[in-house]
């Protein structure tokens, strides 16, 4: 779609006043629409989390020799099989592990890794190689090819990852949508919003703080409206993540026309005594994730939404000078549906005898195949156009 | 040879070195040639006048404290942080030193440090403001061997045996060389090396423990010997691409995020040639005629904290609950102290997305007018006057709440010559007019100049310096 249809559809087209008109008449999704409406909602742990603290390869002794002390005993974790255990913070994860809820893929990475948090968090986020700056996001690039709105791509928070943001059209951050709604009420903006004529939208920072607004304009009001329809009984941890992913069980609940929802928790750097702070964090993190699941659970959604979560890069296997752990390279990471077409351990385990020249975890996933079969098998859209060449498609869902 | 700027040029001087120039202020500096405008700039930041804070029991050492004490410590820690941010904030509002205070807050982006124990905090602050106009090389080993520094990226753990990559990494990806510009991992680890043994001591002095520290040889860049953390810093001065790099960056916060690479080559060699004064590269910059061409000005985005203080500064604005500027800081993405990570804040238009977008749009009438835009237009509207007027009611009383700010609006008025529209419009926006902005604004009266500046300061083209 070319930013004129787009502006047409948003806000031209309306007449621009409490209720834009596109608003008018529009249809709530029906529960039959609803159901098979298929989201993701992706978890970001930023800072590196150390994947082998939180499943771990108990059984492994290179393992136990490189993380004298930092390393689980069998006692302080919960079996999954005979090779390995989840970090017994992670309680509520091993619940939905045995119901079949959760899928957990090994050695994700991509080939030579950059160990700084920020290019590989960016490199995660616009889905590039390691040596390519993109300035568009996965999500971004998502919402260009197949999406009419921003809000169809929401990160609950203060602000909008890179990954949020594409070439067309960006996400939208929101973190109380009423919030956002009233301000867009205030009769001097809307005077604005009816004289921005499109040769106002140009590439250079006042043309983006125009087609800011306007998509602002045109997401507000529908996100606000829309929400309103289902406020969540369940009850949920007293965290921020908490209460993000409950807003986003509202959203999804109340019919949003949302596919990709994104929300994340920081602080798993852990560079020195990194077993009090991990643990701290991966509670927050499952506590979090186990009410957001009861909630969809009873709605009859969770069947309809696939939880991603990952981090920008794993952790050196061998402990550090400080009772931590430094930057790695590939990581696990978890998928969770109440849909998965393969539940459990996916692949192999990490090869601890088999270290890159830093220590590290070698790749065996490319991080990309697991966006690829996302794109493809569950939201049902073409790949290659996103991700902008193939990648081999996984089979959890 | 002289020369003489316009008046918008001069606000863009004042915008990009500080933090706006007041109608008065601006009135005396037409008088000047560019020359001794920007001699006037450095003239006046010349002294330095250092953060300070009663820190009480914090300056305690632990041990000696009753458990009762231990537990008020954590609180009071936290709090003096939030003192110390709202200090800073005052400061780069009411000092006289702006390029210093403006200088320093680019550096506390550069050296991006996020700590609870406010110590540590303000004593780097108060080591980048000492050096924000002198030497960079200075500063980098002074801030290296801080105890913000060495707490932040865990150089304090980092032995021999036992090394901790931390520290090695960020000073070449973020402090000096810049991300990928020619070093490997194999020199992070070596270098991490050399940094074995920095430490500080209760004091809070920097301390060399030498049985921490790994005596042997290392190869960093392609140098070998026994290095020690001096010797590294030393080393990462004396490659080019560091003046480079910083170059880079100082041109992109002061003049433009698009690069003119002759220039930047230039004002590199400048740079490293001068050994790194921070002075003769900003003269650089400020003495050039490019610096003033219309293509720089007005095509900035504002910092929250420019946005904020270029707010507050030509009002006077107080706030009677000062938390309101914590909780803007915290919703707009960038508060004093606390950089989302050691990268810091990545400015540009990754300031706006459409959450903080409105809450800027927003930020003049609720700090000047207790969020009220008020607007008699005669284009016609779906919002009868009855709607539009509880609307503002709605508004003022939750306002007056929570945000009860009071602006001096008379010396701002008073001082304000020529009341023109145009001039009005000139004075308080950098950036032109669109084209929409326009046609609002002609609808709009402007004999009441209150309303009409606000309605000026409620437009994105306000967002722009």
């Amino acid at each position: 779609m070319d930013r004129r249809n787009f502006l047409k559809q948003s806000v031209f087209a309306s007449g621009i006043t409490l209720v834009p008109s596109f608003l008018k008449g529009m249809e709530f999704l029906t529960p039959e629409q609803l159901s098979g409406y298929k989201n993701v909602i992706i978890i970001q742990l930023s800072g590196g989390n150390d994947g082998l603290n939180s499943i771990i390869p108990i059984q492994n002794d290179i393992y136990h020799r490189l993380r004298p002390t930092i390393g689980k005993k069998q006692s302080e974790t919960l079996k999954i099989n005979d090779d390995l255990a989840f970090n017994s913070a992670l309680q509520p994860i091993k619940d939905l592990y045995d119901q079949g809820d959760v899928c957990i893929i090994n050695n994700v990475g991509y080939p030579n890794p950059n160990r700084s948090h920020f290019r590989s968090t960016d490199i995660w986020q616009t889905a590039s190689d390691t040596n390519q700056y993109l300035s568009s996001g996965w999500v971004g690039r998502y919402l260009d090819a197949n999406c009419q709105h921003p809000y169809q791509a929401i990160e609950v928070d203060n602000s909008l990852s890179l990954a949020m943001k594409g070439n067309t059209l960006n996400g939208i951050a929101v973190s109380d949508p009423k919030q956002l709604h009233r301000t867009t009420r205030e009769p001097f903006f809307n005077q604005l919003i009816n004289n921005t004529q499109e040769d106002m939208l140009h590439e250079d920072n006042q043309g983006y703080l125009y087609k800011t607004m306007l998509e602002t304009y045109s997401s507000a009001s529908y996100i606000y409206e829309t929400s309103k329809i289902y406020e969540s009984k369940v009850t949920y941890p007293q965290s921020a993540f908490a209460r993000n992913l409950k807003t986003i069980a509202d959203f999804i609940i109340s019919g949003l026309k949302t596919r990709v929802y994104y929300s994340s928790l920081g602080g798993f750097d852990s560079h020195v005594n990194q077993v009090n702070s991990q643990d701290r964090l991966l509670g927050i993190y499952a506590n979090a994730i186990s009410a957001l699941v009861k909630d969809l659970k009873k709605n009859n959604k969770f069947k309809d939404t696939l939880i991603l979560t990952f981090s920008e890069f794993g952790r050196r296997v061998k402990q550090n000078g400080s009772r931590g752990t430094d930057h790695g390279a590939a990581n696990n990471v978890m998928i969770m549906s109440g849909s998965l077409k393969k539940a459990g351990i996916y692949n192999e385990l990490p090869n601890l005898s088999d270290l890159d020249n830093n220590g590290d975890i070698k790749y065996t996933v490319d991080f990309r195949s697991i966006y690829a079969s996302i794109l493809d098998n569950w939201l049902e859209v073409n790949d290659h156009i996103i991700l902008g060449s193939d990648f081999n498609k996984l089979s959890f869902v | 040879m002289s020369s003489f700027l316009t008046d918008k040029q001069i606000q863009h001087l004042y915008w990009r070195t500080g933090f706006g120039i007041s109608p008065s202020e601006l009135k005396r500096a037409r008088t000047f040639s560019k020359e001794e405008i920007v001699d006037h700039l450095f003239s006046e930041s010349s002294g330095i006048t250092d953060l300070s804070l009663d820190f009480g029991i914090l300056q305690k050492d632990p041990k000696n404290l009753s458990r009762e004490e231990r537990k008020e410590l954590r609180k009071l820690r936290n709090q003096k942080m939030l003192d110390l941010n709202l200090l800073w904030l005052r400061q780069l509002a009411e000092s006289k030193q702006v390029l210093r205070e403006k200088m320093t807050l680019f550096f506390h982006n550069h050296f991006a440090v996020r700590l609870k124990t406010p110590r540590a905090a303000l004593h780097l602050n108060n080591v980048i403001r000492k050096n924000a106009l002198e030497s960079f090389g200075d500063m980098l080993l002074e801030v290296s061997k801080s105890p913000a520094m060495l707490l932040f990226l865990n150089n304090r753990q980092n032995r021999k045996n036992n090394p901790n990559e931390n520290f090695a990494r960020e000073v070449m990806e973020l402090f000096t060389l810049g991300r990928d510009n020619g070093y490997t991992e194999k020199d992070i680890k070596e270098a991490a090396r050399a940094f074995t043994g920095w430490n500080f001591n209760k004091q809070g002095t920097f301390v060399f423990r030498q049985k921490h520290h790994d005596f042997g040889s290392k190869t960093i860049l392609g140098k070998t010997g026994n290095f020690k953390g001096e010797d590294v810093i030393k080393i990462l001065l004396e490659q080019k691409q560091t003046a480079k790099y910083i170059t880079k960056k100082i041109y992109k916060f002061l003049v433009n995020e698009h690069i003119n690479p002759t220039r930047l080559e230039k004002l590199s060699s400048i740079f490293y040639e001068t050994n790194y004064n921070i002075e003769a590269l900003l003269r650089g910059v400020l003495e050039s005629d490019w610096f003033y061409d219309h293509e720089n000005i007005g095509a900035k985005i504002k910092s929250p904290i420019e946005l904020i203080v270029g707010l507050s500064k030509p009002f006077n604005i107080h706030y009677k609950n000062p938390k309101v500027l914590l909780y803007l800081q915290r919703k707009l993405n960038q508060v004093l102290f606390f950089p989302p990570n050691v990268a810091g804040w990545k400015g540009g238009k990754s300031w706006i997305d459409n959450s903080t977008l409105m809450l800027r749009l927003k930020l003049a009438s609720v700090a000047l007018n207790n969020g009220v835009i008020e607007i008699n237009d005669t284009a016609d509207s779906e919002m009868t006057t009855m709607m539009k007027e509880k609307y503002y009611n709605k508004m003022k009383s939750q306002m007056q709440k929570r945000v009860k700010a009071t602006p001096h609006w008379e010396p701002f008025l008073d001082a304000i010559e020529q009341k023109s529209r145009q001039q009005l419009i000139d004075y308080v926006l950098q950036p032109n007019l669109s084209k929409g902005a326009q046609e609002v604004i002609s609808t709009i009266d402007e004999r009441n100049t209150k309303n009409f500046i606000i309605e000026l300061m409620s437009l994105p083209e306000y967002q722009l310096c």
